[in-house]
């Protein structure tokens, strides 16, 4: 790669910026970079960083009661306890912690709105437990490839799809015969 | 080895110095946060339920070590020492939050000292798994392996939609938490490790100094984590995290080579004065000690010097704690004064072994 400043020598320092207008690289050579002692030492620790403290408090710092209100426009929230350990979704509000598996049934619709304020999804797409979770492996694993075909017939590899949409409706089919086909109970 | 052994040796194999991108990256973890079935968790547990926890895991431990041909030491909090606790929070097997009510908390450290299983931490389970460099794939394959086995015999508590149920939202989904812990000495001098911070929670990561606090931290040594944990897979969010890593590690050694050419004197300077200072000095401060160490680490990447090792540098690491030296000394109690002279030789007796020695020095009284 060539020097960004000079254009004739190979580029041997490469910087990123991340002003406040945006992102910014340079790349330089020895020659040109010598005459930019500002860039080596270019910011004198402004304090814009945020901490997992901030970000948390700005996520459980509860802005938005109204939206959950209107989804859930006849049950008080706050009212809610849940059956196995006793907790209620005001307690929840005040520690941030849940009290139990249950709890997560209890709370469901009042959490996902969160869910998608601190992490910007609600759905899992990760690990699922082997013992419990076969059909539901098959479920996420189709719901992939779903996504997958999707792609392919949008970028027109009408052969992939082909292939994929057999093997979608394969598993389908094991769906329909009942979750314990492959073994595992 | 045993509990004993855990807490007194300074040579810890996740801070050997080895793995990959050993240059910037001293380490990799990553933590899986379990919890099973209708039993509170931990948080809002009575002494019964976190008795029952421990209980279950207790019992299913012994065939699941059989399994990975491992055998784990256990440590228990109740009838652990203050001091030894701090010292097991020191060398990062244990959370402080874990020791602060030790009733029924116990740690399972594997052998070989790669694994370290919590119970009743936040989570009724966090199973931690640790290695030198940048190797986060093996950490979590160990760490996933070890949950295959636990959710063989015990009902973990997952939904479909929301995933691993965790006693924090903010770990609900994977459960993952994956980690490297970084040098950036580099990006520190050259005022770039800002930028770092700052572009971190675009990509849902985020990173903080180990040492002191995000306002004035000591020893260049940051820890990277993800951020998010559910919407992800956990390969996806590993990937993201090395992504980063690799990143910030050209961007280290950019820097490096930049300080390099550009201010080779005085770095050369900084760093050997830094020598001299960790070789000679009788008291030393965990601040002073760690800015020192990281300049003298830097020398040696930049090949200045030959040693310290890398190895020696996670040995001097280890050295430096408060706790560790409260304990070699068997006295809680230790004065300012008598840490730092401890501090001081514990450090010197590294650097001693393996120095050059001119013919022209004195010899060391201590
Ligand atoms: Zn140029
Ligand atoms: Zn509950």
């Amino acid at each position: 790669m060539l020097c960004d400043e000079c254009g004739r020598n190979e580029a041997v320092i490469h910087i990123v910026q991340a002003g406040p207008n945006g992102r910014t690289e340079h790349n330089l050579c020895e020659e040109c970079a010598s005459h930019y002692s500002d860039l080596i030492l270019p910011y004198s620790g402004r304090n814009k960083d945020m901490s997992m403290n901030d970000f948390l408090k700005g996520v459980f710092s509860a802005e938005e009661p109204q939206k959950i209100e209107q989804e859930a426009p006849n049950d008080e929230p706050d009212a809610l306890v849940c059956p196995n350990c006793g907790m209620s979704y005001e307690d929840f509000q005040h520690t941030g912690k849940i009290g139990c598996s249950v709890c997560y049934q209890t709370f469901r619709r009042e959490l996902f709105p969160l869910l998608r304020r601190i992490h910007g999804a609600s759905s899992h797409r990760g690990k699922i437990p082997h013992r419990s979770g076969s059909a539901l492996e098959r479920k996420q694993h189709i719901a992939r490839l779903r996504e997958e075909l999707k792609r392919t017939i949008e970028q027109e590899e009408y052969e992939r799809a082909a292939e994929l949409r057999d093997e979608i409706r394969a598993l389908e089919l094991k769906e329909q015969e009942g979750g314990g086909a492959d073994g595992t109970v | 080895m045993g509990l004993s052994d855990l807490i007194r040796e300074s040579t810890l194999p996740w801070l050997s110095g080895a793995g990959e991108y050993g240059d910037v990256v001293l380490g990799s973890r990553i933590r899986l946060a379990r919890n099973f079935q209708r039993i509170p968790f931990p948080g809002r547990a009575d002494l019964n339920q976190l008795a029952t926890t421990r209980l279950m895991v207790e019992r299913i431990l012994p065939g699941i070590a059989k399994t990975l041909g491992t055998s784990f030491i256990v440590a228990d909090m109740e009838k652990l020492p203050k001091l030894s606790r701090s010292v097991l929070v020191e060398k990062q097997y244990i959370s402080a939050k874990f020791t602060k009510n030790p009733q029924h908390r116990v740690a399972f450290v594997s052998n070989d000292e790669r694994m370290s299983i919590l119970v009743n931490e936040e989570d009724h389970l966090r199973i931690q798994c640790m290695a030198p460099g940048l190797a986060l794939e093996d950490s979590y394959e160990l760490a996933s392996r070890f949950d295959d086995l636990v959710e063989e015999k015990l009902d973990i508590a997952f939904d479909e939609k929301m995933g691993y149920l965790t006693s924090c939202p903010t770990n609900l989904g994977t459960g993952l938490r994956a980690s490297v812990i970084l040098h950036l000495p580099g990006l520190v001098f050259t005022k770039n490790i800002q930028n770092i911070v700052n572009i971190s929670p675009q990509l849902g990561l985020a990173i903080r100094p180990i040492y002191g606090d995000a306002k004035e931290s000591f020893g260049n040594i940051f820890l990277l984590s993800n951020q998010l944990t559910l919407g992800f897979s956990e390969a996806e969010l590993i990937a993201n995290l090395k992504t980063a890593a690799k990143e910030i590690v050209s961007h280290e050694r950019q820097a490096r080579k930049a300080l390099s050419l550009y201010m080779k004197e005085r770095l050369e300077d900084e760093v050997y004065r830094s020598y001299g200072t960790l070789r000679y000095a009788r008291l030393l401060s965990e601040r002073e000690a760690l800015s020192l160490l990281s300049k003298v680490r830097l020398g040696v990447d930049l090949r200045m010097m030959e040693t310290p090792t890398a190895k020696d540098f996670g040995r001097m690491l280890v050295r430096m704690g408060d706790s560790y030296l409260r304990n070699l000394a068997e006295n809680e109690n230790l004065s300012k004064n008598e840490i730092e002279r401890l501090r001081a030789q514990k450090v010197r007796e590294i650097l001693l072994e393996k120095a050059p020695r001119p013919q022209s020095e004195p010899i060391e009284d201590i």
